[in-house]
């Protein structure tokens, strides 16, 4: 299991490398100029700009600029962005928020999402099910900007129930609204999942011959049917984990929320390539953590899985 | 959100100002007493470059720096040119200035504002060294030097007399150079700047009205009233909190919840209800910006006579009047200069400005003649190059539906995926038919709108357009003895250009802004930005 886990860490080293080369290697191909942009419409003298690039290395060879970018990352000093800022101190304050937001969404669709998919899947083609499968369908097919739209508008404006925007330092109640619209998709995903997942479960021969025992009926559905339906959900919240972190610069938007995907966004908009590049080499990261914790997950899921 | 790059600037705007007061006075109540200890929360973001004067280029910095600092002159909520700490700011040939300052005026660290403090200033940011976004502001002083590192001060451009007295000597008459003077470029700056720059940009110290209390990165700035502030712009309320947001949706819904008294730009997403919603809180007056289609110089297909007849062609078949009524619902206003209404001595009626009005039978007519000097054929496609990252396409494609179907040729967008790579391609001369250009006043004067654009080699003169007769008008408007004498001079100098077309105006900004119940006495000044000194809160 350690060695296991040692491994699966090593191999982290070469995507981490060929993940920053490769970002590094998109932003830097990207075409214009952020530096003739930093004027405006009028533009910067060429002397001024002529000194920006020089002071950023924008004028050495792609390989260079790289490694000027990784001594930046190994000496956690990745120097001042086009503002004079440093690039550590935008990220560091980034992600707190979008952290947070993104594990309230992910307990929302966790909580809701494989609860509701249990009860549709026990009772498949019933009632509540088809009234379940309705409301997954449309949250599915409504866009996240929309949803977060009319919930700004309907509960946060009109019905006053809550924050319009999150702010400035973001609380549990001002993050809920834009969790749960956050969350509405995947949430209707996992419970998709869950609810496929237990009504095939329900039917295979060990949960017959755990009935046939005479196992008590939450017995059975805990521990023989959900246990089991929960793998391919797992591996769901796994990848979503992600994506709900890089994923949320609509909803972070609509909310006026100040986390990674905003920065993201303005920070490609301004041609900040080094903070690019650093927030998305975090995010893969996180990436890769959460499909590492989802790998080790199984095995105590599914005992017939083992690690060596 | 794209983040909004306008630069922004300074001016006279009467015009602006009588709407603001409609705006106001609409209601028909007495302005309520406000809580003058209320904090006024205005809807902004994050700005791009550090607190530090001739470093701020864009609008959210700008607001800020504007608030906290004081210049020489100030302008006022009708758009008039008031002295701040200036007590005369004189000039016998329009080149040496002698300027002189009040006395008892101090910076927040308690050092007082002298004539060293605005020299030394000037000096450093117009050095190159110091790569200030606004050094172009000192272009016109002698001894200043886009090539190599110059000392203002060294070369004569400035002088300090006194401690209260200064000279500025400039390297050719320029008539609106006190108009100027309020930008932030010619603010002054403690001793305490030159220590550390960059712990100043930071947390400045300064001599406004407001000075800072906090920078909240991302998510706020505030500031409070200066109680050693010296000037006319007392602030009547208890600060300002600028609360950064990246989408101007949720500006406004916040604005319409009550939860922010001032929102600067309506979404365009509101553009047609936000009247309707604010009632007389709704402010939509003009902007100091003029939009243009500019005709670069380099393209065969506009050059010579037949060129000529051609933008002008172009001009008369583009509906300007359906366009600013359907897509903008009414917060664009068509051109009818190239100037701009917010300006002192605009007019609507310099000989030659009929090219600017809709006539498709006109435009066809023309597009003909052109056709039978230099025939570019029926299957022509003329080209409007524009960054499609923020919303132009909306404007490109109705003004092209009306090209093609009055001069029976083919239009289309030329898009370029991010606003640098179509800066790129402007600056390198490489763009294949006409392009988006625009411009936003740095201070109310005419002569702004035009000497930077269309003048021989200037600036932002990115269509390469030289005419000697229009460059000598400008250089006689600049010597002129009297504003309203250059006035008239700018006014000529715009007759030659809607003889050479070198841009084709299309349409004049609004400011779209409103703001909440919760506030009183908001105006907007003519550069579109809201006097927050005299906003009060009745809560």
């Amino acid at each position: 299991m350690l060695w296991y886990i040692g491994r699966r860490l090593l191999q982290v080293i070469p995507v981490f490398l060929g993940a920053t080369l490769l970002i590094y290697g998109m932003v830097f191909l990207r075409p214009g100029d952020p530096v003739a942009a930093l004027g405006g419409e009028r533009g910067l003298p060429e002397a001024v700009q002529d000194q920006i690039r020089e002071q950023f290395h924008l004028n050495d060879p792609f390989f260079v600029q790289y490694l000027y970018f990784l001594k930046g990352i190994f000496t956690f000093d990745l120097g001042p962005d086009f503002s004079g800022r440093p690039v550590a101190e935008t990220i560091a304050n980034a992600f707190p928020v979008t952290f947070q937001l993104a594990l309230m969404a992910l307990a929302i669709e966790t909580i809701f999402g494989i609860g509701f998919g249990l009860i549709a899947g026990m009772r498949k083609g019933k009632f509540f099910d088809s009234t379940v499968l309705v409301w997954t369908l449309l949250l599915i097919a409504v866009p996240t900007f929309v949803l977060g739209f009319v919930a700004q508008i309907v509960f946060g404006v009109q019905l006053g129930w809550f924050p319009v925007t999150a702010g400035r330092d973001p609380d549990f109640e001002s993050l809920l609204m834009p969790a749960m619209v956050l969350a509405g998709t995947s949430m209707a995903y996992i419970l998709r999942l869950t609810r496929t997942s237990v009504a095939e479960n329900l039917t295979a021969d060990h949960v017959r011959t755990a009935r046939a025992k005479g196992l008590s009926r939450s017995q059975v559905t805990n521990r023989h049917v959900l246990r089991n339906s929960l793998i391919p959900v797992v591996t769901f919240i796994g990848a979503d984990l992600g994506n709900l972190m890089a994923g949320s610069i609509v909803t972070e938007g609509i909310f006026n929320i100040n986390g990674v995907g905003g920065t993201l966004f303005e920070s490609i908009i301004r041609g900040e390539n080094v903070t690019v590049v650093a927030i998305a080499t975090i995010l893969v990261l996180v990436y890769i953590a959460a499909n590492l914790l989802v790998d080790l997950l199984y095995a105590v899921l599914d005992p017939r899985i083992r690690y060596a | 959100m794209t983040p909004r790059k306008r630069l922004m600037g300074v001016g006279a705007a009467v015009l602006a100002g009588s709407l603001v007061l409609s705006a106001c006075g609409g209601g028909g109540e007495d302005p309520a007493e406000g809580d003058s200890e209320a904090i006024i929360t205005v809807g902004s973001g994050e700005p791009q470059n550090p607190l530090i004067p001739a470093m701020t280029n864009e609008v959210f910095g700008g607001l800020v720096v504007r608030n906290i600092f004081a210049g020489l002159v100030y302008y006022d909520e009708n758009g008039a040119v008031q002295n701040e700490i200036a007590e005369s700011i004189e000039s016998e040939d329009n080149v040496t200035w002698t300027i002189t300052i009040e006395d008892g005026w101090t910076f927040t660290d308690g050092t007082p504002v002298t004539a060293e403090s605005f020299v030394k200033a000037w000096d450093w940011s117009a050095q190159l060294d110091n790569a200030t976004n606004l050094s172009y502001f000192y272009e016109p002083f002698v001894g200043f030097s886009f090539e190599e590192n110059t000392s203002l001060i060294d070369e004569g451009g400035l002088e300090v007399v006194s401690d209260t007295e200064f000279t500025a000597t400039l390297k050719q008459p320029e008539s609106d150079f006190p108009v100027r003077l309020g930008y932030a470029a010619f603010f002054p700056l403690p001793e305490a700047f030159y220590e550390d720059p960059e712990a100043f940009g930071e947390n400045p110290v300064s001599n406004g009205p407001y000075t800072l209390t906090e920078w909240e990165h991302d998510s706020a700035i505030t500031v409070e009233p200066n109680p050693d502030y010296a000037g006319d712009r007392v602030p009547q309320n208890g600060g300002v909190e600028f609360v950064a947001y990246t989408d101007e949706d949720s500006a406004y819904n916040d604005l319409l919840a009550n939860n922010l008294d001032i929102v600067t730009n309506v979404p365009a997403s509101a553009f047609s209800t936000f009247e309707e919603e604010l009632g007389d809180r709704a402010v939509n007056q003009p902007a100091a910006v003029t939009q243009v289609i500019n005709v670069p110089e380099y393209v065969e297909d506009f050059q010579g006579e037949a060129g000529v007849l051609r933008r002008k062609a172009i001009s008369m078949a583009i509906d300007r009047e359906g366009i600013t009524s359907t897509v903008y619902d009414g917060a664009r206003t068509p051109a009818s200069d190239f100037t701009n209404p917010v300006i002192n001595g605009w007019s609507d009626d310099i000989p030659g400005s009929e090219v600017l009005e809709y006539n498709p039978e006109e435009a066809a007519a023309l597009w003909q003649e052109a056709e039978e000097m230099d025939p570019l054929g029926d299957d022509y496609t003329l080209f409007i190059a524009s960054n499609a990252d923020s919303d132009h396409q909306s404007w490109i494609d109705p003004a092209c539906n009306t090209i093609r179907e009055a001069l029976e040729i083919e239009c289309e967008f030329d898009q370029y995926p991010v606003f640098d790579e179509f800066l790129e391609a402007r600056d390198a001369r490489e763009i294949k038919g006409l392009f988006r250009g625009g411009w936003q006043a740095d201070y109310p004067a005419m002569s702004n709108f035009l000497g930077p654009i269309y003048g021989t080699g200037a600036g932002s003169n990115d269509m390469d357009y030289s005419s000697e007769e229009f460059d000598a008008k400008m250089a006689e408007g600049n010597a002129a003895e009297t504003p309203e004498e250059a006035t008239e001079l700018y006014k000529e100098a715009q007759e030659i250009l809607f003889q050479d077309m070198p841009g084709i105006p299309l349409w004049y900004y609004n400011v779209t802004a409103g703001y909440a119940e919760t506030v009183d006495n908001v105006a907007f000044g003519w550069d579109s930005d809201p006097i927050l000194t005299e906003v009060t809160k009745s809560e």
